[in-house]
């Protein structure tokens, strides 16, 4: 088994078709007729130039976003300094190849260097370029691919656009390549082909040899050659599973969330940050239901600006013009802990000085949080969420800041949402056990499930001892949820989870019986929760609930919904 | 020689597509065009650079032009910056 890099999903299952190209090397040689060796560099960057066009041309209808990676190859090729860096080198008697290659072995180099992972990324495109600008230079032709044998996995160092101009798409089922990252040409292309792909493979192409049966697994980064009858067996029913799953995919993508029986609920994600936040909208979630901001303060060594977290706040409120986004203020302490914070060792960290208790003690940071969110409210709709809240008097605190802060902007004349709602999390049997009073003060309620579960059942998530009864199956767990959607129902104010126990299609039923209106998974389940949402009447879902309630232990309840939902 | 202080506020700072546009403009100018930041200096023409500089959120940057066209230019590189290249 050999690993590497996973690029583009799926499995597929094939023959290796390996494809060794000529290696990019060359001898160095002093140069006598140095402006004709700067015209041949020129020359080779300005076809290096044409064929990036024509493969961004290609790639533009059916993946815009990896067509405008390419054009940043060739932007990159194109700068002015670099050129001039590079004559520079011939100038001193290099050839072009090689002063080509020092020169963007320099930049890769500066490029890892940097301290942000988007720039360190940018270095696998700089080696894409360095590879592409070298084989024109060395005359090396591309492999024509346009006789490749049906049923082909393609082993080779890198895949060029060029490549893939002439490749029949549906003759390969998988691409495998020793060279390569998430932003490389390779993996672009694999993407654009929706074809497997795993990348970085050390030695792939001197391991493998032609007509070698190969299994390409591009969801986990793993290559098998010469698999056994058993794992074939795996890899197959693994691959009916991602086609099923894909064509589900694309029946949930873009619409709305409703019962069978045509009531309307709602699938959010859970984020952490922007890309989160792209990511979501891409896979269709509807809005944000937990946007966790404690990852903005560990980024950094010192806590995060109002206008920084403003632009991070607005940014997502952006990208979601239907569905809202859910800000939970900061929830530090517990087991997320942010070092110039400067918080105290506790004893016990969980029932400690944390989240909501920690900011209204320290009321500048919550205060600068506060501005943003309410700040960033102008640009969509916002709403403000409250973690570990116990009691009336925080949430009366807290909106009382609020009240303050919008009296602020409003004398400063800067915009905002007047009716920017506040909600609790409830995630504390305190808040549960008062959700009818809570329900009072708040404009919607959000239940995190794995907190309720670990303090309902007072039992440590951390622990392996004590794990079995982390589990939201517990009729302690389920009745305090129950309560929590009833209260919020009884108020009239909407209620949704973040928690994993909204993707989890043994608990949907019970939560459209139970009534509750929106489901905030990660990204990656929001059409499966949406299909599971679509499989149920709220009369169906009531029959299960009842007998799932009477029951007395979470391995009965479990066994029960298990035998009720294939 | 003319220059002007300020902060990038894009959120996502000098990243590809706001340097190579930044690049592309300033290399409509004759002036040199550079950017001072974290006692580093960056020639603004050239996208590598500016990549490689890894310009954040925030940072403050001063941009200094040095030619004929250097007022131009730096209208031009101060509106783009302040602007956060459109996207802010």
């Amino acid at each position: 088994m050999l690993k590497g890099i996973p690029v583009s999903e799926g499995t597929g299952i094939g023959r290796a078709y390996v494809i060794r190209s000529t290696e990019l090397k060359y001898e160095k040689k002093a140069v006598e007729d140095k402006q004709a060796e700067k015209e041949r560099l020129h020359a080779a960057v300005e076809e290096y130039c044409k064929r990036t066009d024509v493969a961004a041309d290609k790639l533009s209808e059916t993946a815009p976003k990896e067509a405008e990676i390419i054009r940043g190859h060739k932007i990159m090729m194109q700068d002015p300094f670099m050129i001039s860096q590079i004559d520079d080198k011939i100038e001193n008697g290099l050839c072009a190849e090689a002063a080509g290659e020092e020169v963007l072995d320099m930049f890769r180099g500066m490029f890892l260097a940097a301290d942000d992972e988007f720039t360190r990324q940018r270095a696998t495109d700089v080696d894409d370029i360095k590879a592409g600008l070298l084989r024109i230079l060395l005359g090396v032709k591309e492999q024509n691919l346009s006789d490749i044998p049906p049923a082909s996995i393609i082993i080779t160092e890198d895949l060029t656009p060029s490549m893939t101009a002439a490749l029949d798409k549906n003759n390969v089922c998988g691409i495998v390549t020793e060279n390569g990252g998430r932003t490389s040409h390779s993996a672009i292309l694999a993407r654009a082909l929706e074809l497997p792909a795993v990348l970085s493979v050390p030695d792939a192409v001197s391991v493998m040899e032609d007509g070698m049966t190969v299994i390409v697994d591009g969801s986990e980064g793993i290559v098998i050659a010469e698999p056994d009858k058993e794992t074939q067996q795996f890899y197959i029913k693994k691959q009916e599973a991602f086609a099923a799953e894909k064509k589900l995919l694309a029946d949930y993508a873009d619409r709305p969330t409703v019962t069978a029986d045509g009531q309307k609920k709602e699938v959010y994600c859970n984020i952490g940050n922007i890309s989160d936040a792209v990511t979501a909208s891409e896979k269709s979630g509807e809005g944000i239901g937990l946007f966790r901001t404690e990852f903005l303060f560990m980024e950094s060594e010192h806590a995060p600006d109002e206008d920084l977290q403003f632009e991070t706040y607005k940014k997502a409120a952006q990208l979601f013009k239907d569905g809202s986004v859910i800000i939970r203020t900061l929830d530090v302490g517990g087991d997320k802990n942010i070092p110039y914070l400067g918080m105290q060792p506790e004893a016990n960290p969980f029932l400690g000085f944390r989240a909501v208790r920690y900011c209204l003690e320290n009321k500048e940071l919550f205060r600068t949080q506060l501005r943003a969110i309410i700040r960033a409210s102008a640009f969509g709709c916002i709403r403000i969420m409250v973690p570990l809240v116990t009691s009336v008097s925080e949430m009366r605190q807290v909106r009382q800041l609020i009240e303050e802060i919008k009296c602020e902007l409003e004398a400063e004349g800067t915009d905002f949402d007047r009716d920017i709602q506040l909600g609790a999390m409830i995630e504390t049997p305190a808040a549960s056990m008062i959700a009818d009073l809570l329900a009072k003060e708040c404009d919607f309620f959000s239940i995190g499930t794995n907190d309720l579960t670990q303090y309902t059942m007072a039992a440590d998530r951390g622990n392996p001892q004590v794990s079995y009864l982390n589990n939201v199956y517990e009729p302690a767990v389920l009745r305090s949820i129950q309560h929590i959607i009833k209260c919020a129902g009884g108020a009239g104010i909407p209620v949704g989870m973040c928690g994993e126990a909204a993707a989890d299609p043994l608990m949907i039923p019970l939560l459209i019986a139970f009534g509750l209106d929106e489901f905030s998974v990660t990204p990656a389940s929001v059409l499966k929760t949406r299909y599971n949402i679509s499989k149920w009447t709220k009369e169906e879902a009531d029959r299960i609930a009842d007998v799932a309630m009477a029951l007395e232990t979470a391995d009965e309840i479990e066994k029960y919904l298990k035998a009720e939902i294939k | 020689m003319v220059s002007k202080k300020l902060k990038v506020v894009n959120s996502e700072g000098f990243h590809m597509r706001p340097a190579s546009n930044f690049a592309a403009a300033m290399g409509k100018y004759s002036s040199d065009v550079k950017i001072e930041v974290n006692n580093m200096e960056v020639n603004a023409k050239s996208v590598m650079n500016l990549i490689a500089a890894c310009i954040k959120f925030g940072t403050e940057i001063n941009i200094v032009c040095d030619g004929e066209d250097e007022q131009e230019a730096l209208n031009e590189a101060v509106s783009m910056v302040e602007s956060g290249f459109g996207e802010k």
